[in-house]
């Protein structure tokens, strides 16, 4: 009976879709409508075409296909935004790699949405979506809650990500950073975001542990923090139900502080809780010791929770914000040092007793790096939210290697080890293809983003300076085009620091193919379904 | 403009009062000394239920 209402409301969707594409007031629309059209009759076929099939009983077993499809999105997503980071910061280096018949699509104006969104909601949310289903099942000795609603969080999330990228290139964007989508991806975002939330909270509350681990703590708290950020920061009236232009309902100075507010946000609780969660788990699994401190761990959560939300107005120094308002987010920055502090520590600090494992295990050294890079972009933030040294650091390229030592060095890291950790064991085998190609991984990967944050830093703090030089009478010494023709060296150094990056990325994902292709099938020793 | 004071003066009064006295509730609870058993099986707690859910499974149910 159940398929007969999905088969209807696929139908319905898809025809809706066809209608809206029909419609529609503006490309970017139209080519989104037929998108959804085309995932609506995709999905309506197979739902009819396995419509009836007898349903196994697997409630003894953790639902673990949806979080393969997860690994092998995420490892997809990171190679296509670490791809598109690559050809944008070659653009920067040679302005001529924006072509001329590209105008218009491929431009960079139009490609760096589409890397930062690929990065930060495709690689880093399927990364936190995997992750928060393995870590939940795991701590909760339970299936996860809903059926297969984890099925229709991961393909949604993979229709949010095509319809924004495809929108971006096309020009759809509501002009807020990190926050593009337009209304109606932004809906479809909130549908899938309360049915993670569904399945996530679900699955707590039916465990099978008397207490919840501190990671599904740090999950859940992204998972909530983000749905009130993403609701009140995309509140906005559409022109037409068949275009993709909208009003923002806030203006202003209200609503820069409302964008970044979201935006700072993101980072807190996107970019940090979240993946907080995945080191509070996979760092102790992978060295086989419990975390360091248990209390340490309430404590940077707590510490976390009540100061991140205040960072925001730290984005705004010397605007139209009030002073109190940004001198609370500087403030507030500052004390952020303790708990990140305290929680690089507390991750550091569980391998003391192995810190052998440093040497023998290239996925250790991995999560070791990331967590050390998580303790240096904690420090170098509060630290450029200082007004004085926002003045001098805020509109260059020391925010852009600040941004990126955290998201390629923590993040990139990170999610990884969380890869190697998880490919063997979901798909059944004995171990990883090759520990020599994770080392080369490892060192590829630290030598493009110590590259990128290097060269970021020297370029930033001297465009800085030259922006702030005065001669003697008080004029500005240097034009702003001296300062572009300055930079040039310092952005070749960067783009090759993201092709080793993405090198690194690739042998990843040759080397966990071959993983699941090459290597033999651990001898099966309970009930587990062999992988398909 | 009146909602704004009276929104401004109670968020620096009790509301700052009672967040901090949260926060600070919040942070020495793990303090507890009856804490540290749980806290040692909740962290070992990971090192469980690798393969399948506790409890439901035949293999689990004859061991």
């Amino acid at each position: 009976m159940w398929d007969y209402f999905k088969l209807a409301g696929l139908g319905f969707v898809a025809v809706c879709a066809a209608i809206a594409a029909n419609y529609a007031h503006d490309l970017a629309y139209q080519v989104n409508a037929l998108e959804v059209m085309l995932a609506a009759g995709i999905a309506f076929l197979w739902v009819l075409r396995t419509a009836g099939d007898p349903k196994p009983d697997v409630q003894h077993e953790y639902f673990d296909s949806v979080i393969r499809a997860g690994a092998i999105a995420t490892a997809f997503w990171g190679v296509v935004g670490f791809l598109v980071g690559v050809v944008i910061a070659s653009q920067l280096a040679f302005p001529w790699l924006n072509f001329e018949f590209l105008q218009g699509f491929g431009n960079f104006g139009r490609l760096r949405p589409l890397h930062t969104s690929a990065v930060i909601f495709a690689f880093g949310g399927n990364a936190l979506i995997m992750s928060s289903f393995y870590i939940v099942q795991r701590t909760s000795a339970a299936r996860l809650f809903g059926g297969s609603l984890g099925w229709f969080v991961f393909w949604g999330w993979q229709l949010v990500i095509v319809l924004a990228a495809s929108g971006y290139v096309l020009g759809a964007t509501q002009a807020k950073e990190y926050a593009e989508p337009v209304w109606y991806v932004d809906i479809l975002i909130t549908v899938v975001w309360v049915a993670f939330l569904v399945t996530f909270m679900g699955t707590l509350l039916k465990r099978k542990e008397p207490h919840i681990y501190v990671a599904n703590w740090f999950l859940l708290s992204m998972i909530l923090t983000v749905a009130m950020l993403h609701l009140v920061n995309n509140l906005a009236i559409p022109v037409s139900i068949f275009g993709s232009e909208q009003v923002q309902l806030f203006s202003g100075v209200q609503d820069a502080m409302v964008q970044w507010w979201y935006g700072h946000n993101a980072v807190g609780f996107f970019l940090t809780a979240g993946f907080l969660g995945m080191m509070y788990y996979f760092v102790p699994k992978q060295i086989e010791r419990p975390i360091y401190s248990y209390k340490l761990s309430i404590i940077h959560f707590w510490a976390l929770i009540f100061l991140y939300i205040w960072a925001g107005p730290h984005h705004l120094h010397y605007t139209a914000l009030p002073e109190w308002a940004s001198t609370l987010g500087m403030v507030f920055s500052i004390m952020l040092w303790m708990p990140s502090w305290g929680g690089m520590i507390n991750g550091l600090m569980t391998l003391s007793g192995a810190w052998d494992k440093l040497r023998t295990d290239p996925i250790v050294r991995m999560m070791v790096v990331s967590i050390g890079f998580y303790g240096m972009s904690t420090f170098e933030g509060p630290m450029m939210s200082i007004k004085a040294v926002n003045s001098l650091s805020h509109y260059t390229d020391w925010t852009i290697g600040h941004v990126h030592s955290g998201a390629l060095g923590w993040n990139g890291m990170i999610t990884f080890g969380v890869l190697y950790y998880l490919v063997p064991r979901l798909w059944n085998r004995e171990g990883l293809y090759s520990l020599k190609l994770v080392s080369w991984h490892f060192w590829l990967a630290t030598i493009g983003i110590v590259l990128y944050a290097s060269s970021m830093w020297v370029t930033g703090i001297m465009e800085g300076l030259m922006w702030r030089e005065v001669d003697a009478n008080g004029f500005l010494v240097n034009a702003f085009a001296d300062t572009v023709a300055a930079k040039f060296p310092m952005y070749v150094v960067r783009a090759s620091g993201g092709a080793l990056f993405l090198t690194g990325a690739l042998i990843m994902c040759w080397n966990l193919w071959m993983t699941v292709r090459a290597q033999p099938a651990k001898a099966s020793q309970n009930s587990m379904v062999p992988a398909e | 403009m009146e909602t704004y004071s009276a929104l401004r003066h109670l968020a620096d009064s009790w509301f700052l009062l009672a967040m901090t006295l949260l926060f600070l509730g919040l942070c020495l609870w793990p303090f507890r000394p009856w804490a540290k058993v749980t806290h040692q099986d909740v962290a070992a707690s990971i090192f469980r239920n690798d393969d399948h859910p506790a409890d439901a499974t035949p293999a689990n149910k004859e061991a």
